[in-house]
C-alpha cells in the first residue's frame, strides 16, 4: 500500500530468488556451479554495464561519506584529509556534551518536533477523512489540486510568501493598521518562531500528506461500512470503528517514521528563518551542525554531532518499530 | 458514494463545502496577494493594503531583470532543468532497469545497498566533505552529481518496470535483442506515463534546487534562482556585481514579489501536468505497488 509496502515487496523478492544450479542438483560438485555462474554472469554483462554508473553512484555519495563520520573521532582538518588529522578518539564527543549549546538545540529541536507530531501530523489525516467525505468529484479534485501545490513549491518560495503576509510589511500588518492597530510583525518575534514553523509545515504540507491516508481510506472495504450502518452505527461511530481502523497501520507507519525522524525538523526552513534570532531560539541540530562545521570549521565536532544524532534517529526507529510489534502491528521490517 | 459521512444532513454538507472553501482561500489568497504587490507601485504599497494592484505597473519586473542577477539565475537553474533532469534520467532508468532484470546475480545485494540509503542518509558535513574531496566545490556539476539518483523514484521507477510481461523481454531476447535494445524499444515505451511523472518530480528539485547550492557554491553567477530569491527578499540585498554604480537601494517590496513570482511560475506551469498523471494514479500506483 505505500513505499514500505515496496520494501516489503522487494525483501519477498529475496526470498524468491532462484537457488543457484549448484543447490537444485546436489550431485555436480561445486566447481560445475561455480562455472554456471560466471557463465550467468557473463550473459548478463551488458546488464552489469547499464546498472554500473549507478552503483558508483551510490558508492560515492552515499556509502563514501559513511566512510567520512570517522572526521568525528578526529581533529580534522580538511587540509591534512582523513588520513593526515590526528586522532583524538571521543574528545569532540566530550567536547559537544560540555557545550551548553548543544543542549539549546536539542531542546529546540524536541519541542518543534513535538508541536509538528501534535499539529501537523494529524492535520493530514483530518483533511484527508473531509476529503473524503465532501461530495461532488469536481470540488473534490480542485480542493485536492489547490491542497497538493504548495508541495511542489521551494522552502525559499514558500517563506518569502509568509513574510509578505504575517512580516512587518505584510498582509496581516496592513490590515492591522488599517483597523486602526499597530504594526504586527509575527516572522520575527522570538515568541511566534516554533508556532510559525509549524503552521507552514501544515500549510505546505498537510494537503500532500493526505494522499497516504486517502489510498488506505479508498482501500476500506465498503460492505464494512454497509455492515456498521445495517447495525446501527450513526457517522461517527463508523469513522471510529471502520476507517479509522482502515487507516491503523498506515498512520502507525508513518509515525514510526516521524519519531525515526524527531531530531530533524525541516533543514532547509529553519535554515531560512533563523536569521535574525538568537541561538536558544532558532538553532536546531541541523543547522547547529552546519553553523559549527561549514561555517566554523570544527569539523570534528559537527561531525560527532551529526553522527550522535544519525546514531540516536536509527535507535529510535528502532524502538518505534518494537513498540508497534507490540501492539500487534506490521511495523516498518 | 459510501464512506463514513454517508447520508449526511443538508446542513453538514454545507458545513463541509464552506470551510473546504475556507481552506481554499487560506491556500489561493497568499499567491493573488503577491501577484498584486508585485505589480503594484512601491508607494501604493508602503501605504496601504493592496489586494489589487491600484496603478498597475510592471517597475518591478523590469527592475529584477535588468539590476538583480536573477537572469542569470534564470539562466543556472534552466541549465539545472535541462541538463540536470536529463542525467536524472539517464541514471535512474539505466539502474532501474538493471534491477529489474531479476535473473542478475548479484542484483540483490545492489538493491539493498539502494534500499538502505533509504534509512542511512548521509549527514551534511560528510557530504560537503565528499563533494571537496571530489573537486567539485563551486562547480556547477556540485548540482548535479551528489543528487543524480533519487532512491525513491529509482524504486518506484523499477517496481514499474517490474510489471511489464516477463514474455515481452523474453521474446525479444530470443529474437537476438540486445538489453539497450529491449530497454529502448520495449521497456521505456510502455512506461512514458511513470517516466514523465519521474522526469517532472526531477525538474521540479532542480527547480527549487537550493540547499546544495548554498552548501557547494560560492560564486555569484552560479546561484540558482532559488538562492537569488533568497538574497533578495529574505536577505534584502541584490548581488554587487549589477548593482548601479554609487546608488544602493535595498529592493522594495513590490521588487521583491517580483521574484517570488518570477520563481514560482515555471511550477505552475508544469503542475497541471503532474496532476494529470496523479489523477490517472501512475504515481499512486506505483507507490502502492
Amino acid at each position: 500500500m505505500t513505499t514500505v509496502n515496496v520494501l516489503s515487496g522487494q525483501t519477498h523478492d529475496m526470498h524468491e530468488t532462484h537457488a543457484p544450479p549448484g543447490r537444485i542438483q546436489p550431485e555436480q560438485p561445486g566447481k560445475a556451479g561455480k562455472r554456471r555462474l560466471s557463465q550467468r554472469i557473463w550473459r548478463r554483462r551488458w546488464v552489469y554495464l547499464l546498472l554500473l554508473p549507478g552503483v558508483v553512484y551510490f558508492l560515492l555519495f552515499y556509502y563514501l561519506p559513511l566512510l567520512g563520520n570517522i572526521s568525528a573521532f578526529q581533529d580534522y582538518s580538511p587540509y591534512l584529509g582523513f588520513l593526515g588529522s590526528p586522532w583524538i578518539g571521543l574528545a569532540n564527543f566530550r567536547t559537544v556534551f560540555s557545550d551548553p549549546d548543544t543542549w539549546i538545540v536539542i531542546r529546540n529541536t524536541l519541542e518543534i518536533s513535538l508541536l509538528q507530531i501534535v499539529f501537523a501530523f494529524p492535520a493530514g489525516i483530518i483533511l484527508a477523512l473531509l476529503l473524503n467525505a465532501l461530495p461532488g468529484q469536481k470540488f473534490k479534485r480542485f480542493m485536492q489540486s489547490t491542497l497538493y501545490l504548495p508541495h511542489f513549491l521551494g522552502w525559499v518560495i514558500i517563506i518569502s510568501i509568509w513574510q509578505q503576509i504575517f512580516g512587518g510589511d505584510g498582509f496581516l500588518s496592513h490590515l492591522v493598521i488599517g483597523l486602526g492597530g499597530k504594526p504586527v510583525d509575527l516572522m520575527s518575534n522570538p515568541a511566534f518562531f516554533q508556532p510559525m514553523v509549524t503552521l507552514q509545515v501544515m500549510w505546505k504540507e498537510s494537503g500532500w500528506s493526505t494522499i497516504m491516508f486517502l489510498a488506505a481510506i479508498t482501500g476500506i472495504d465498503m460492505s464494512l461500512y454497509e455492515a456498521a450502518a445495517v447495525d446501527g452505527a450513526g457517522k461517527m461511530r463508523r469513522l471510529w470503528h471502520v476507517t479509522l481502523p482502515g487507516m491503523r497501520s498506515i498512520i502507525i507507519l508513518l509515525l514510526i517514521l516521524r519519531l525515526g525522524n524527531v531530531l530533524s525538523v525541516g533543514f532547509e526552513q529553519i535554515f531560512l528563518l533563523r536569521s535574525g534570532f538568537t541561538t536558544d531560539v532558532a538553532e536546531v541540530i541541523d543547522t547547529f551542525v552546519y553553523s559549527r562545521g561549514i561555517l566554523s570549521g570544527q569539523w570534528g565536532f559537527a561531525a560527532a554531532v551529526a553522527l550522535l544524532k544519525a546514531v540516536i534517529g536509527a535507535i529510535l526507529i528502532f524502538i518505534a518499530n518494537r513498540a508497534a510489534k507490540k501492539f500487534g502491528e506490521e511495523g516498518l521490517y | 458514494m459510501v464512506s463514513w459521512m454517508e447520508r449526511s444532513s443538508f446542513i453538514e454538507r454545507w458545513t463541509l463545502r464552506v470551510s473546504m472553501g475556507l481552506l481554499a482561500v487560506v491556500m489561493i489568497f497568499p499567491f493573488v496577494y503577491v501577484l498584486a504587490v508585485s505589480f503594484s507601485s512601491p508607494q501604493d504599497v508602503s501605504n496601504s493594503l493592496v489586494v489589487l494592484p491600484v496603478h498597475p505597473s510592471l517597475a518591478a519586473y523590469n527592475w529584477v531583470l535588468s539590476q538583480t542577477n536573477a537572469l542569470q539565475g534564470i539562466e543556472v537553474s534552466t541549465f539545472l532543468v535541462i541538463v540536470g533532469t536529463a542525467i536524472n534520467m539517464l541514471m535512474t532508468v539505466t539502474m532501474a532497469y538493471g534491477l529489474s532484470r531479476s535473473d542478475v546475480p548479484g542484483s540483490k545485494i545492489i538493491l539493498w545497498l539502494v534500499l538502505l540509503t533509504l534509512l542511512i542518509a548521509p549527514t551534511i558535513i560528510t557530504k560537503y566533505l565528499v563533494v571537496r574531496q571530489l573537486h567539485l566545490i563551486d562547480s556547477i556539476w556540485s548540482l548535479i552529481f551528489p543528487g543524480a539518483i533519487a532512491p525513491f523514484n529509482l524504486i518506484v521507477l523499477r517496481q514499474f518496470f517490474m510489471g511489464i510481461p516477463r514474455e515481452l523481454i523474453e521474446s525479444a531476447e530470443l529474437d537476438g535483442a540486445s538489453e539497450f535494445r529491449i530497454l529502448w524499444n520495449i521497456i521505456l515505451p510502455l512506461s512514458k506515463a511513470s517516466l514523465a511523472v519521474i522526469a517532472l518530480f526531477y525538474a521540479v528539485a532542480q527547480w527549487n534546487n537550493f540547499f546544495d547550492a548554498v552548501l557547494f557554491i560560492n560564486s555569484p553567477q552560479l546561484e540558482p534562482i532559488a538562492l537569488v530569491l533568497r538574497d533578495i527578499v529574505l536577505q534584502g540585498n541584490v548581488s554587487q556585481n549589477n548593482i548601479v554604480s554609487g546608488e544602493y537601494m535595498p529592493p522594495s517590496l513590490t521588487v521583491q514579489m517580483a521574484v517570488v513570482v518570477i520563481t514560482t511560475i515555471p511550477i505552475l506551469v508544469v503542475y497541471p501536468f503532474l496532476q494529470k498523471y496523479f489523477t490517472k494514479g501512475v504515481l499512486t500506483g506505483s507507490i502502492k505497488g
